[in-house]
Order: structure tokens, then C-alpha cells, then sequence
């Protein structure tokens, strides 16, 4: 129970200090600020700069990279704890598509000349990606994808559409799966590419959330020539690649981090007379659902360390794993809306106007936390959404077919 | 952070139970030892006394095994996977911590042996009529007399009181129901001039007596503990009766599970296993979430009982008392509605487990409880 590697250890509690240190001296105050009003679009630069910062400091803009490709070869445990103490600091996230995902997967899949060519760029922070996955008829049936890639010569040829784009609109380089052949299974005749969206033939159009948020896109190829050597892994079988890089995601899929930063922020509001004029805390009912919130949220983060840490290495955690983003997203729902309510009428404002309203220096901004509201639904249907993940467990935990 | 792989002795303790469980103690074996007379198999206890469970917790100077809270808890979730009814938690958990935080040298010396060779049962008598879950409303007396003590009051569901040798109760020998201070527990023989009990069976197949103090008369001897000062031995017995109970009830909520799985691959409807069916799928995978959370709070409430700060250590309890306490209702209600009619019945072990998860959340303050005392430690705690 208590081994070296054990996050109570002294060597983590150092490491621990180090990193909570680091981090609280070096993140910009401006951004710090974004993160911690609940603002969920935190912009392509503020995202590169803290990247730099982190890179800086050895490497931490990739924390999940070995030291051979630059990263700084933590443990598990050492990851774990410094998401943590991201969070808490109101750091932004660590960038997902490039850093956890694409990184790790050019390492396992990648020619020695892909890995010179792409793996720094992400490192430094020199490139945004962004994911082309879904379409508007293959979401959370994804192998049912239909834009084509066909070879010419030494060319793909990319024709059709991609949805819901994350960030599409700020990206450099877009990696996704594309159809080269329908003749066999769905999962077979995928292949996964890489190219600028400089490339001429793509057209990115904004798709709004109803929240008023530009974050997602629809992206339109038309005869869109991607080089044979920008290809990841063997042709007609990106759909292991594809399987490959989304297993990656499992430290944070939970959002624990995140939400203990959030029940931080509407504690310290439930305990604010300045709204109004006694501390929420003194509501029977309203204390009592914060009180909920945070036990669950106890429960969801000591099963996230018993599911991927219990085994040891967080990649070899079973389909138990998909339970950490169902229960994580709902708290984090419960949680935004818990804040909302706590600010009552004044809520309603959309945008920075509401905050004169307050005597104080409340922790949240009350023109955002609505919004942000309304925005996180979407964690309850992104990266397979929550019925798939209970189809998940029914089959590969419950055995059910 | 918690690393939760069980130690090597901890790994066998949970086969040594498991294995009794399924060599003896099968579902239609439980409903004869509830039917008999005392509810209880003596066989069985005879058995634990030789494994050492009865001892587990206590030092070896008094015969016991010097288990820890989370090895106690090990065998708790065992018996609630297997259902296992009788006087082991009144016994070892109740009365004996009792006697373990709060007793003298020689009360311990005198009582705790005979609790891990088998031959001494003992319960703690703390609820009233009046009392609901609070500790601290004791308004049974016991005055001053002789030297000793004379005791009047009435207790309330006593568990397994009729199988006690000896009854560890709280009575007041200052102020009013409800003041901290002034509580002091007793050591009663079972047999003692002035105590009468009513006994019956509880919904979970358990015993438990009401008890009529009508004077009973107890030396000076048999306090245990300060006078007036037995409400933090109470407090710390309960705490490790919540740790205890949690991970009793989140094995019987595996086991709901469990059955719940193995019936959905087997019964067939509309031509094929109702496991096939989203609906069903999907709400039988709430169920496994809820299972693995409460896990997740059984051992937090095991790590509170280490906590030196007594807000974390309450808010550690609390907190799996509430989490449990609600899941347990709910996978209670749905493994009983997920079995359709079949269900219902007796023979069938589904309602058996909701009836002691029911139960258990009775014990030691409910989720509603809890959770108001889970608020005011927010409240209190400024951040």
C-alpha cells in the first residue's frame, strides 16, 4: 500500500510542493483569471502561451511523455498529481488532441522520421491540432464513417465532411480516420491522416452551441491531396490507430480535478453574505445538495484512483473505467447548476455585466456561470457519450450482450 | 491516496470468510438458523472463535488477533455478501469496541477474552424511545446508591440482547437528555435483579430486545469509563460500528448486483435473455456505478477512523453513511423491481439483502442524518 511510487509518500508530497509552486508562480494572471470565472473557451494563444511556460519548466507541457521525446518521464502518480494541482491552481488543461492523444500515438505508431517531424512541434507548442473524427452519420457509431480518402499516385484524396470539430477553427494540422475502402467490415478500410488545414480544398464552418459558444465546427473537403507519408500506421487499418489514441485518455477523464476546483469556487460563494445578505451555507436544502455534490465527488475520486491506479498502469484499466466519465460529467452538470442557483436572479445576465451587481469580489463570475452551464452538457455526449458508456460496462464489465 | 489491494493476511482473512460462506452457509441454511430458536447458529460461532474473527480487533494481550479497522471491514463486507445473520456485530463490533475504547485493565482483561474465545456475548444498549439517532438523548437514570448505582430507563432494539451475557448501556448520572456531558455506560449482566426484555425478531432475520431497567442495581466497578463522560466512548464506538456496517452493506449491494447479472443472462422473455435489453442494461449499470461508488465510501469511512482532524474524521463517515445509505435504498428497490415477481419471494435472496441494507441505514443515523451533520460541518468550516 505504501510503496515508493505512493502519492503519500514523501518523495510525491516533494514533488507535490514543486509542481504547486511552479505552477501558482508562473501562470499568467489573465489566464488564471479565464479559468477560474468557469470559462470554458479559453482562447488558441492563451492555450500556446501557458504550453510555452510549461515546456519551459522541462518539458511539463507534455506531462505523459517519456524524456526521450522531451517530456519529463513522470510516473502515474506524478501525472495524477500534477492535473491536480493544475486544476487547483485554475491552470488551463493540458491540450488534448495534440498532448495526450496524438503525441503518445505517433510514438507507438510513427516512422522515425514522423516522430522527428511531428512529435517537437507538439512539444513546444508550435502547432495546434485539432481531431477529425466524428461526421454528421457517424458519431457515437464512429466505424460508420463515410468521408472518403482515395489514393492517386502518392496522394490521398479526401472528399466529404467532418463534425463537430473541436477548435477546427484555430488549427494548424487536423489528424483524423478516413474511409479508403467499404468493401469489408466498417471497422476495416479506415486509414488515419495528418495535414495542414492550409490545404487547399477545406472549408471550415463555425457550428454554434445554443449556449452562444464557437467551439465546434463543420469541416467540407473537396479533392483535399494529403501526402502517402502523412499517414499514420498501415493503410485500411486507422481504425486501431483511432482505438489506440482514445484508450489514451484515461487520468482526468473524470473531471475530478476540475470539480473539486469548481465545489471550491461555490463553497467559498456558499459562504459569501453578499448576495444574499446570509450565507448560503444557512439553507438547510441548498447546503444540504453542496454537501451531496462534494460526497459524491469523494466517492468518484477515490473510485478513479482505486479503477486506474489499483492495477497499475492507468492504460491496462478495463471498460470499469468508463464509469469515471459517466459519474464525472454528471457531478460536474450537478455542480455548475448548484452554482447557478446559488446565484440566483442575478444569473440570468449573460456576460460580464452581472459582476457589478456584487459587493464583493465573488469567486465566480456571475455572467459566465450560466453559460458555462449550458456549455457542459456537451461532456455528457463528447467522447462516446454517456449511454455508450453504460453500453460499455453492460457488455465488457456485466458480460451482457 | 489510497492504493486499496488488500494485504496478504487481509487476502486470506476475505478467502477464510468467503469460503465459509459458500461450504456453509447457503441461502436456504440462513432461513433455518433465523427460524430457529435465538436465531443463531452456535456451531457457526464456535467456528469464528477458532478463525479468530471474533478477536480480530483486539490487542493479543486479550486474546486477540490486533486486526485493523480496514481487516474488520474485510470480514463485514464478507458477511454482507453471504448475508450472514447474528451476534457478530453486536458482539464483537458493538460491545466490544465499548468495552476496548472506554473499559479499565481489568474490565478488559475480564471481558474481552471470553468475547474472542466464544464464550461471552455482549451488546450495547444505546437507543431510547425517544432517542431517533442521537446519542446523546439518554434519558435513562442511574442514580448514585450504596457505593453503586441504581439504573431506570428503557432501551430500544438491543441487538441480539437475548444471546448477551453482558450489556454495555448508556444512562444519565447528570443533566437532561440531549447535554454531552453526564452520560455514563454501564456493564449489566443479562441476568441482573430489575432487568426485563422483550425480545424479537427483526425485518433482516436478526434479534433484538427492548430492555426495562426497573432499578437495577450495578457497583461502582461496572462503570466503564469517566462518569458522566461516556458520550465520546459511545461516539468512537459508533464511528467504527458506521465503518463496519458500511462495508457490510456494500457486500450485500455486490451481491445484489451480482444476482441481479446472473439473472438477467438466464431468464428468457419475448424469446430471448432479458439481458439483451437496453433498457434493462442500462439500469442495471446504474446499479454497478452505485455499487463501485459506495465502495469507494466504505473505505473512505475506514480511513476516517485514522483521521486525528474530527471534522475530516466525521465528514469520512458522514459522508459514507449518506452515499450509502441512499444507494443502498435505491439498489435495494431496483435489484427487487429488476427480478420482476420472482423477486418478491421468500425463497429468493434479492429481498433479503434489500430488507438488511434497509436496515442497516436505521443504524447509527440515516442518509437524511447524516447529511445535515455533513452540512454543518461545511458550515463551520469556513473556506
Amino acid at each position: 500500500m505504501s510503496s515508493a511510487t505512493s502519492p503519500g509518500s514523501s518523495d510525491l508530497q516533494a514533488f507535490r510542493q514543486e509542481v504547486r509552486r511552479t505552477i501558482r508562480a508562473k501562470l499568467p494572471e489573465d489566464i488564471r483569471r479565464k479559468v477560474a470565472r468557469e470559462q470554458m473557451e479559453i482562447g488558441r494563444d492563451e492555450q500556446l502561451r501557458w504550453h510555452r511556460i510549461l515546456y519551459e519548466c522541462g518539458g511539463w507541457s507534455c506531462p505523459n511523455w517519456p524524456k526521450e521525446h522531451g517530456g519529463p518521464g513522470w510516473s502515474y502518480d506524478q501525472q495524477y498529481i500534477f492535473e491536480r494541482e493544475l486544476a487547483l491552481a485554475d491552470a488551463p488543461r493540458i491540450m488534448g488532441f495534440n498532448v495526450s492523444m496524438l503525441g503518445p500515438t505517433i510514438m507507438h505508431f510513427g516512422t522515425e522520421e514522423q516522430k522527428r517531424r511531428f512529435l517537437p512541434p507538439i512539444l513546444k507548442g508550435e502547432v495546434f491540432w485539432c481531431q477529425g473524427f466524428s461526421e454528421p452519420n457517424a458519431g457515437s457509431d464512429l466505424a460508420s464513417l463515410k468521408c472518403r480518402a482515395d489514393r492517386d499516385g502518392a496522394h490521398y484524396v479526401i472528399n466529404g465532411t467532418k463534425f463537430w470539430t473541436t477548435e477546427g477553427h484555430m488549427a494548424d494540422w487536423m489528424f483524423g480516420v478516413f474511409r479508403t475502402d467499404s468493401s469489408g467490415k466498417k471497422q476495416h478500410g479506415i486509414t488515419f491522416l495528418m495535414f495542414p488545414m492550409t490545404t487547399p480544398g477545406i472549408t471550415v464552418r463555425p457550428i454554434l452551441t445554443f449556449d452562444g459558444t464557437h467551439e465546434v465546427n463543420q469541416v467540407f473537403f473537396d479533392d483535399v491531396r494529403v501526402p502517402i507519408a502523412d499517414r499514420l500506421g498501415e493503410e485500411h487499418k486507422g481504425w486501431t490507430v483511432a482505438k489506440y489514441l482514445l484508450s489514451l485518455e484515461r487520468i482526468g477523464t473524470a473531471e475530478v480535478s476540475r470539480s473539486l476546483a469548481s465545489l471550491g469556487r461555490l463553497k467559498r460563494l456558499a459562504h459569501d453574505p453578499s448576495l444574499a445578505g446570509t450565507p448560503l451555507i444557512d439553507d438547510p436544502l441548498f447546503g444540504q445538495q453542496l454537501a451531496m455534490c462534494e460526497i459524491e465527488l469523494m466517492a468518484l475520486d477515490l473510485a478513479e484512483q482505486r479503477i486506474l491506479f489499483g492495477a497499475g498502469d492507468p492504460g491496462e484499466a478495463g471498460a470499469e473505467a468508463s464509469l469515471l466519465k459517466l459519474v464525472g460529467t454528471e457531478v460536474q452538470g450537478r455542480l455548475l447548476e448548484l452554482t447557478m442557483r446559488a446565484i440566483g436572479a442575478p444569473a440570468v445576465f449573460d456576460g460580464e455585466v452581472g459582476q457589478e451587481l456584487a459587493s464583493g469580489a465573488l469567486p465566480v463570475e456571475i455572467g459566465r456561470v450560466a453559460k458555462t452551464y449550458f456549455n457542459m452538457r456537451k461532456a455528457l455526449i463528447y467522447s462516446g457519450s454517456n449511454e455508450i458508456q453504460k453500453n460499455i460496462i453492460a457488455k465488457a464489465v456485466l458480460g451482457l450482450g | 491516496m489510497q492504493r486499496f489491494a488488500l494485504s496478504e493476511e487481509q487476502a486470506l482473512i476475505r478467502d477464510s470468510v468467503a469460503r465459509f460462506v459458500h461450504d456453509d452457509y447457503a441461502f436456504n441454511r440462513r432461513l433455518e438458523i433465523i427460524e430457529s430458536p435465538g436465531g443463531h447458529d452456535e456451531s457457526h460461532w464456535r467456528r469464528f472463535a477458532g478463525l479468530g474473527w471474533l478477536g480480530l480487533p483486539f490487542p493479543e494481550r486479550y486474546g486477540g488477533q490486533d486486526g485493523s479497522p480496514r481487516d474488520l471491514a474485510v470480514v463485514m463486507e464478507q458477511f454482507g455478501r453471504g448475508l450472514v445473520v447474528g451476534p457478530y456485530f453486536a458482539t464483537v463490533v458493538l460491545g466490544g469496541h465499548a468495552i476496548l475504547f472506554g473499559g479499565s485493565e481489568a474490565q478488559k482483561a475480564a471481558i474481552l477474552p471470553r468475547v474472542a474465545d466464544g464464550t461471552l456475548k455482549v451488546t450495547l444498549a444505546h437507543d431510547e424511545p425517544k432517542s431517533r439517532y442521537r446519542l446523546d438523548a439518554v434519558a435513562t437514570r442511574a442514580k448514585p446508591e450504596g457505593g453503586g448505582y441504581l439504573i431506570e430507563g428503557t432501551k430500544v432494539a438491543a441487538p441480539y440482547a437475548a444471546l448477551a451475557g453482558e450489556i454495555i448501556l448508556s444512562a444519565r448520572t447528570a443533566g437532561e437528555a440531549g447535554d454531552a456531558a453526564g452520560i455514563t455506560l454501564f456493564r449489566v449482566k443479562a441476568d441482573a435483579p430489575g432487568l426485563s426484555a422483550t425480545h424479537y425478531r427483526t425485518h433482516d432475520g436478526g434479534t433484538a430486545s427492548n430492555l426495562h431497567l426497573d432499578g437495577v442495581r450495578v457497583s461502582a466497578d461496572d462503570v466503564i469509563g469517566p462518569v458522566g463522560q461516556g458520550l465520546p466512548i459511545l461516539e468512537w464506538t459508533a464511528d467504527h460500528a458506521i465503518a463496519a456496517l458500511s462495508a457490510e452493506a456494500v457486500g450485500c449491494m455486490w451481491s445484489i448486483c451480482d444476482l441481479t447479472t446472473s439473472y438477467f443472462k438466464t431468464r428468457e422473455q419475448f424469446g430471448q435473455t432479458i439481458g439483451k435489453f437496453q433498457a434493462l442494461q442500462h439500469r442495471l449499470v446504474d446499479l454497478y456505478v452505485k455499487c463501485q461508488l459506495a465502495q469507494s465510501m466504505a473505505g473512505a469511512a475506514v480511513d476516517a477512523l485514522s483521521r486525528t482532524d474530527p471534522a475530516e474524521r466525521a465528514k469520512g463517515l458522514s459522508g459514507a453513511k449518506v452515499l450509502i445509505g441512499r444507494y443502498g435504498r435505491e439498489i435495494g428497490e431496483e435489484g427487487v423491481q429488476l427480478h420482476g415477481g420472482i423477486g418478491m419471494t421468500r425463497e429468493y435472496p434479492v429481498g433479503h439483502y434489500f430488507k438488511r441494507l434497509t436496515l442497516i441505514n436505521l443504524s447509527f443515523g440515516d442518509t437524511n442524518y447524516h447529511l445535515e451533520r455533513y452540512r454543518q460541518l461545511l458550515r463551520e468550516a469556513k473556506p
